[in-house]
């Protein structure tokens, strides 16, 4: 093989970086995520239930939300018809904010554990945890 | 048999498609099944238009009530600084606000009058015609809406727009805002936004924040509709408007 | 092929390290941007929202049209002294074209939504198709210079297959040109720029510009290599770039007559600024005044046929063309649409320390990427002493 400890030393490398993620994290304890819903809005309502039962909206919040940029802003439709009838205002701030006044507890807790970072914050408001920003 | 040239030229390909996918947009899709619809409150319309009587507008407080409902609502930032300034709704004189027209012998009054300036939410706007991402685009009802979120900061449509209603955001807007509205978002670093005619008041059954301060003085309605308060103002009253030479049909008129 | 570039002197190297250098400068002024705001990273303002890197954009995509000039004169006319150098002009449209495509992007205030422009196809949109032209072109010149280089390297005639791309490309290169004058052409409230002459003036700038920095590449190429791309070559693209500089002071000429006999206030008013300055403000005179004396020098030492022909002279001549064209085209042309504003004011711009630093990272990747090509190129043809017309194409 021509150059041959130069292709090992290239694979050595490639395996290394490509496997970082893993060897990274050795050693570190497995915290799971634990978003709380230990706001005085929520504790005050009788059904603590969301706009629409916990699993959807755990699988599919980012999707309501992508779209309903689109509909608020791009076609006007502001009104959401859950699946149980209810009518709630499209709109990330004055209604998923106002149940979920926790930001840091509660979107920030599984956000940040996958390391994603949505960037609907850098324009929307996030509630008042004594002041805004 | 394959050769280590091949070998290479394989390797290379697939590499530059991995690339590629890493690169891929996620790009969500419209969640199926979901019921979104409009308020039955909404303001119906077919052209939304503003007629604004500048004799009623005395004095500064006239003005600043208008321009503060506004601003303050929206977190419109305060930049000092007129290069780098955001606004939705401002003033100028008559001689700037109507460039090409202004007569040179009209009464010292009018020349010293100052006019509210915003959006035009043109009929033919060039900045909906100029905008590569449809960020900015005409609503059914007239609006030129302007969609923070797709917008990608090329800063085409300040070219395009002959009205300088346009305003790019050169600073960090949240270091200029000294009070916030939790109830509207802010914008972001490199984004342009506008006069959005309150979009999201008109579909709840509200007039806009500068129509309801003004107390009157500024007049909006649906100029499709013959029988509208707009239109009557219109027909009783001499109008004018900024640079309808271009044919983009400003929809915002001026009693003078 | 791709190995040749691997192998250089050391001063290629240093070269290529210089570049690489730039380009990191550069993005981290870029990144520094997104970070701070444009405010104090670039001269825009809001009344002039386009200014150095939309100026750049519009010169090299010029640039790159511009190999068109060497490309058709030998497919279609048969001009065999361009034969040697069809792949030089073709890579050189692959590195400009780069530039301007990157000049577009760091214009961005959000670029991590560019992905926008292709999930969003908005045809009625300028920018949407000036990136279709553009990456169609890029792709077409380097399959071209690659496939023919390739066939050079391996002396054998260029495959048959490329012939409808290489026939393509000639009628891409106007088309680029044409589109990115429609940015400008098409605004209403921009007079300056409102002129159906814009295309047809872009391509007489660009048939200038493009040839003079040809001419100034193969006397580099020639003093760094044993290539020679050719006596007859080069005297030929000069005599290309008189005319096509003619042409564009002519039309400039046409724009004053336009402006200055219709006594059209806002059509007057931006050439005014340019040459005399408006209002009290006039920190592109200096500017304008320069480029016009190097446009007049340039012209000067092409129209008398010794003076073009030495190649001393040849070269300051290229020179001048080329940077006269860039001061106007690359800058002054973009600002000056923005005066007088939409309120009739005068609001002035400048190049600010940060957005120039991008640009040079911008340019250097272009230029890394046309050396590397150019490595690859040169060292294929220093191969063969005798082009395929026996012509002696290797200096010892």
């Amino acid at each position: 093989m021509y150059d041959g400890w130069k292709i090992i030393l290239g694979l050595i490398v490639f395996v290394i970086i490509v496997t970082l993620p893993f060897t990274m994290s050795i050693g570190k304890p497995y915290v799971q995520p634990k978003p709380s819903i230990d706001t005085p809005e929520i504790q005050k309502m009788e059904k603590k239930q969301c706009i629409e039962p916990k699993q959807y909206m755990r699988e599919m919040h980012i999707k309501i939300l992508y779209s309903w940029k689109d509909y608020a802003t791009r076609e006007g439709k502001r009104v959401y018809v859950a699946s149980d009838g209810k009518q709630y205002d499209v709109s990330l701030q004055n209604t998923c904010m106002k149940c979920h006044s926790n930001k840091e507890k509660f979107c920030d807790e599984c956000h940040n554990y996958v390391n994603v970072k949505p960037y609907c914050w850098d324009c929307h408001i996030e509630p008042k945890v004594g002041g805004v920003k | 048999m394959i050769t280590r040239r091949d070998f290479l030229k394989i390797a290379a390909f697939s590499s530059l498609l991995g690339l590629g996918g890493a690169f891929t947009i996620n790009a969500l899709e419209k969640e199926p099944g979901q019921k979104v619809l409009k308020d039955i409150n909404a303001l119906k319309g077919k052209r939304w238009a503003m007629v604004i009587d500048t004799r009623k507008f005395k004095t500064e407080l006239d003005f600043e009530k208008v321009i503060k409902a506004c601003h303050k609502a929206h977190n419109v930032p305060e930049i000092a600084n007129p290069l780098h300034e955001v606004k939705w709704i401002w003033t100028d004189d008559y001689k700037h606000s109507f460039t090409h027209t202004a007569e040179e012998y009209i009464s010292d009054e009018i020349k010293h009058r100052k006019f509210l300036l915003l959006c035009n939410h043109c009929e033919n706007p060039p900045c909906v015609r100029v905008c590569p991402v449809k960020a900015t685009f005409k609503r059914p009802d007239g609006i030129t809406m302007q969609d923070m979120h797709r917008c990608i900061g090329c800063k085409f449509c300040m070219a395009g727009c002959p009205y300088g209603a346009r305003s790019y955001n050169f600073l960090p807007p949240r270091d200029y805002i000294k009070e916030f509205n939790p109830e509207y978002p802010t914008r972001t670093l490199g984004v342009v936004e506008k006069c959005t005619f309150c979009n999201q008041r008109i579909d709840k059954g509200q007039l806009p924040y500068c129509v309801e301060a003004s107390e009157g003085k500024i007049i909006f309605g649906d100029l499709y509709d013959p029988n509208s308060e707009i239109r009557k103002v219109l027909s009783e009253n001499i109008v004018i408007r900024r640079k309808v030479e271009l044919g983009t049909q400003p929809m915002v008129f001026y009693i003078i | 092929m791709l190995d040749l570039a691997l192998k250089g002197k050391p001063r290629y190297w240093i070269w290529i390290s210089f570049l690489i250098t730039m380009i990191l400068i550069g993005f981290i002024c870029w990144l520094r941007e997104h970070h701070i705001g444009a405010a104090f990273t670039t001269g825009l303002s809001r009344d002039v929202s386009w200014g150095f890197h939309v100026g750049q954009l519009t010169f090299f995509v010029g640039v790159a049209a511009s190999a068109v000039l060497v490309v058709l004169p030998y497919y279609f006319h048969n001009y065999k002294a361009f034969g040697r150098i069809t792949v030089i002009g073709e890579f050189l449209a692959v590195g400009c074209v780069l530039i301007a495509m990157l000049s577009v992007f760091v214009i961005m205030g959000q670029p991590s939504r560019v992905w926008n422009v292709i999930l969003h196809p908005t045809p009625h949109s300028i920018i949407f198709w000036d990136m279709f032209v553009l990456m169609t072109y890029l792709f077409l010149n380097l399959l071209c210079g690659w496939t023919i280089l390739h066939a050079e390297k391996k002396d054998a005639p260029p495959p048959k297959w490329i012939k409808p791309f290489i026939y393509w490309a000639i009628l891409w290169a106007p088309s680029i040109h044409t589109v990115t004058a429609f940015l400008y052409a098409g605004l209403p409230g921009k007079p300056h720029w409102m002129t159906a002459l814009q295309a047809a003036h872009f391509l007489a700038t660009a048939f200038a510009a493009g040839p003079s920095l040809l001419i100034i590449i193969s006397m580099i190429i020639r003093k760094v290599s044993k290539f020679d791309p050719g006596q007859q070559a080069i005297n030929k693209l000069a005599e290309i770039a008189t005319y096509a500089l003619i042409i564009h002071l002519f039309f400039i000429g046409l724009e004053f007559f336009t402006a200055f006999y219709s006594q059209i206030p806002d059509h007057m008013k931006s050439l005014i600024y340019l040459y005399w300055g408006l209002e009290g403000h006039d920190r592109l005179v200096p500017w304008m005044a320069i480029s016009t004396l190097l446009a007049f020098t340039g012209l000067l030492i092409f129209m008398f046929p010794p003076l073009r022909k030495w190649n001393v002279t040849k070269l300051i001549g290229a020179i001048c063309i080329f940077f006269s064209i860039w001061m106007d085209k690359g800058f002054a042309f973009v600002v000056s649409g923005f005066i007088p504003n939409s309120f009739d004011r005068v609001t002035e711009a400048w190049i600010a320390l940060n957005e120039f630093l991008v640009a040079a990272g911008v340019w250097s990747v272009g230029a890394l990427v046309i050396t590397v090509l150019y490595k690859i190129a040169i060292t294929v043809k220093e191969k063969a002493v005798f082009d395929k017309y026996g012509q002696k194409q290797v200096v010892d």
